[in-house]
């Protein structure tokens, strides 16, 4: 009984499937699927030589100061870092009296509560508090940026494939729509407001090049600050910011395997050795 | 213990006595792990997985709980507490990334251990309520998983939710009420985060509490083995301790060894970047996958595209994703073989090692856009699927000519290591020379 009921039950379901393929295969071969312009002409990330690349790569925290310096007077005025704390900076070089006065002097408040009136206000930022966001809400947001909110950068590069270089290649990947594009796909020239970049999953966004001139930060440590360097410094600043705890990660991970590694030996001479008399004598 | 050779407890210590006269747990710990467990002398490695399996669970269980102190179930807060877990709890990086990849090793070594059931036959008589019990476990698992993954608050986390719950919006008629009620809502909110992390909390142990019967089950005929045949008599078995106890500590070495590798390394490498990503509901997707564990069960539910006159195609999905585990109970019944072991069915294996192909490109297809060819190649693999459980193996059971089996545990390990002395025991086995009541 089981089995009658199992072989029709088999023959419903495997029938109906390749009924559907069939139906399917007809519908792909009669019409085949349009290609799209995304599936064309989306690009992968560059490959970009990181220093934390590889299972044991370390940051380069003069780069990760730098790349703060970028995000601090390019990227800081649209997007939030709501993940990260001024204490935080601690983790890139800064020592406390530094962190203090970055908090200082950053350009957006923090909102807060006045302590004389109970009416709402902004203070200045101290160590302890988040990074304060540009835009009071969301709504503030679009409406300041044609109608797309800039999104969080704190967990940017984990968010995306291969996120530190989709970063770097996005920056440094605007271009003009190609002519090839615009004579197969006629309908997707880019809109108005919106700008063409292939790493970008639909090809267009909000986003102007945020990078366009050479020297548009002055780094303090004397690095040339060409639009490609400020570019993967600001790429492996927010690597850090997804991950601030990769290298400590790492260093508990090579210690682990070597431990286990050798415990493991052990194990598995304690097994060889308790049976050695039955793979022995048997 | 249902062993006659099984060894009985006998407490040498005063306090260990006094202990066992009041509550006999020494005596049960003896029985179930101890050197009063009698187990076949051949256990090859894929016997190692069923205590990896259990170590997978005391991971989650243990990395879970140290994350739900820092957790907050509540749509507004949820992502930003994981994220503070992994920033700012000491060592809440390696709690977080230790549950997520714990997640993903649990399923590996269960989905190889149900791998060794199904090969070496560890589903038939008289273990057919080993068999039940673990598929129970497997369900509560997917459950479990299910919901863990909402908790996050993630894009996927949400999207996942929403199509998952969905399925149930396939039923007629009474579909959508099940899905709002389950959901507590008309879309995931508060109210299904808050319950998804309540059961997430709770089925663990009720899966331990399984586990538990899927352990007595097992010691009532004690352990398979990879020839079949059955243990008979003590010199076919060692005590579990110190023998498997050994093996299986090098076994626990080798898996966190990987495991580590994974989550020190690559701690993100099986999770989708999407779920960095907070919820929200007005934005879908791209892509909207659910973890790879689930790939192959996805494959099946997404290839069902056409309606079966008034039945339509996403119902037919829902059933058949189901049918595709809850046929798995049937499995004692269906494959009547009376002999056990895959290495001594010639045709069995051949089907047996397709089997395990066609599940991977499900898997493959699962994982994959919702667009062609994947979708055909789903359709073509799937009807492997069912045909293979629901039409193949009964008849392979049915017409199969089994290789010839050795007399005994023993004997079959003597053979293997080439060792003369009652070779005349050897030739001439017949194909079926143990009593079965399988089917």
């Amino acid at each position: 009984m089981v089995r009658i009921g199992a072989f029709l039950v088999g023959l419903f379901f495997a029938g109906w499937l390749l009924i559907s393929f069939l139906v399917g295969a007809v519908a792909y071969v009669s019409e085949p699927p349009a290609k799209t312009v995304e599936h064309e002409f989306h690009k992968h990330p560059k490959e970009v030589d990181f220093s934390f690349n590889g299972p044991l790569g370390k940051f380069d925290q003069a780069q990760l100061q730098r790349g703060f310096q970028v995000y601090k007077e390019v990227c800081s005025a649209c997007h939030s870092l709501k993940f990260v704390a001024f204490r935080d900076l601690q983790g890139i070089g800064y020592n406390e009296a530094e962190v203090k006065a970055i908090a200082k002097q950053w350009a957006i408040k923090t909102p807060d509560v006045d302590p004389k009136t109970g009416e709402m206000s902004t203070r200045e930022p101290v160590p302890a508090d988040y990074f304060p966001k540009p835009f009071a809400n969301n709504v503030a947001a679009a409406a300041a940026n044609n109608n797309a909110i800039p999104p969080d950068l704190s967990l940017m590069t984990k968010a995306r494939h291969d996120g530190s270089a989709y970063v770097y290649s996005l920056i440094t990947g605007y271009q003009k729509q190609p002519a090839e594009l615009l004579k197969h796909f006629p309908d997707a020239k880019t809109p108005e407001g919106l700008h063409y970049n292939p790493y970008f999953a639909n090809l267009n966004l909000a986003m102007a090049p945020p990078l366009t001139a050479d020297g548009q930060v002055t780094y303090g440590d004397g690095t040339k600050a060409s639009v490609d360097q400020m570019a993967k410094d600001v790429a492996a600043f927010l690597t850090w910011t997804a991950e601030p705890k990769l290298e400590n990660r790492r260093r508990a991970g090579l210690a682990t395997i070597v431990f286990l590694l050798i415990a493991t030996a052990l194990a598995y001479m304690s097994y060889q050795n308790i049976w050695a008399d039955k793979k022995k004598a048997a | 213990m249902s062993f006659p050779w099984a060894e009985h407890y006998t407490p040498k210590h005063p306090a260990m006595q006094w202990i066992d006269e009041k509550l006999p747990l020494p005596r049960l710990v003896y029985n179930a792990i101890g050197a009063g467990y009698p187990v076949p002398r051949n256990l090859n490695y894929f016997w190692n997985f069923g205590v990896l399996a259990g170590l997978a669970l005391v991971i989650q269980i243990v990395t879970g709980v140290i994350m739900a102190m820092h957790y907050g179930a509540n749509t507004l807060v949820a992502f930003g507490t994981v994220e503070q877990t992994m920033r700012d709890v000491n060592a809440g990086w390696l709690m977080r990334y230790a549950h997520a990849n714990g997640a993903s090793f649990f399923f590996i070594v269960v989905y190889l251990h149900i791998f060794r059931g199904l090969f070496y036959g560890s589903y038939k008589a008289p273990r057919e309520m080993v068999w039940l019990l673990g598929l129970v476990i497997f369900l509560l698992m997917m459950a479990t998983a299910f919901m863990g993954y909402v908790l996050p608050w993630g894009q996927m986390s949400y999207w996942g939710a929403k199509v998952i719950t969905g399925l149930f919006g396939a039923i007629p008629v009474v579909g959508e009420p099940i899905q709002t009620w389950l959901l507590g809502g008309f879309a995931p909110g508060n109210a299904s985060l808050n319950r998804f992390f309540s059961l997430h909390f709770l089925l663990p142990f009720v899966i331990a509490g399984v586990i538990i019967l899927h352990i007595w089950a097992l010691h009532i005929p004690g352990s398979s083995n990879p020839t079949g045949v059955e243990v008979k008599g003590p010199q076919d078995t060692v005590p579990f301790h110190p023998y498997y106890t050994a093996k299986d500590g090098f076994g626990v070495g080798v898996f966190l060894i990987l495991f580590s590798i994974l989550l020190f390394f690559a701690p993100n490498y099986l999770g989708h970047p999407d779920n960095y990503i907070e919820a929200n509901p007005l934005s879908t997707p791209a892509h909207i996958v659910p973890e790879w564990y689930f790939w192959p069960f996805y494959a099946i539910l997404r290839a069902f595209t056409v309606d079966f006159f008034f039945v339509p195609a996403k119902l037919l999905g829902v059933l058949a994703m189901f049918s595709a585990i809850l046929m798995l109970f049937f499995l004692p019944w269906l494959d009547t073989s009376p002999v056990r072991s895959g290495n001594y069915r010639p045709t069995f294996r051949k089907f047996f090692w397709i089997l395990i192909i066609d599940v991977l490109i499900l898997g493959y297809c699962g994982g994959a856009p919702a667009e062609e060819p994947y979708v055909m190649i789903s359709q073509i693999a799937g009807a492997y699927y069912f045909a293979h459980f629901l039409i193949i193996l009964p008849l392979i059971s049915r017409f199969e000519r089994p290789l010839p089996l050795p007399g005994s545990i023993t004997e079959s390990v003597l053979n293997r290591h080439n060792i003369k002395g009652e070779q005349d025991a050897l030739p001439g086995m017949g194909a079926d020379p143990q009593p079965s009541n399988a089917g």
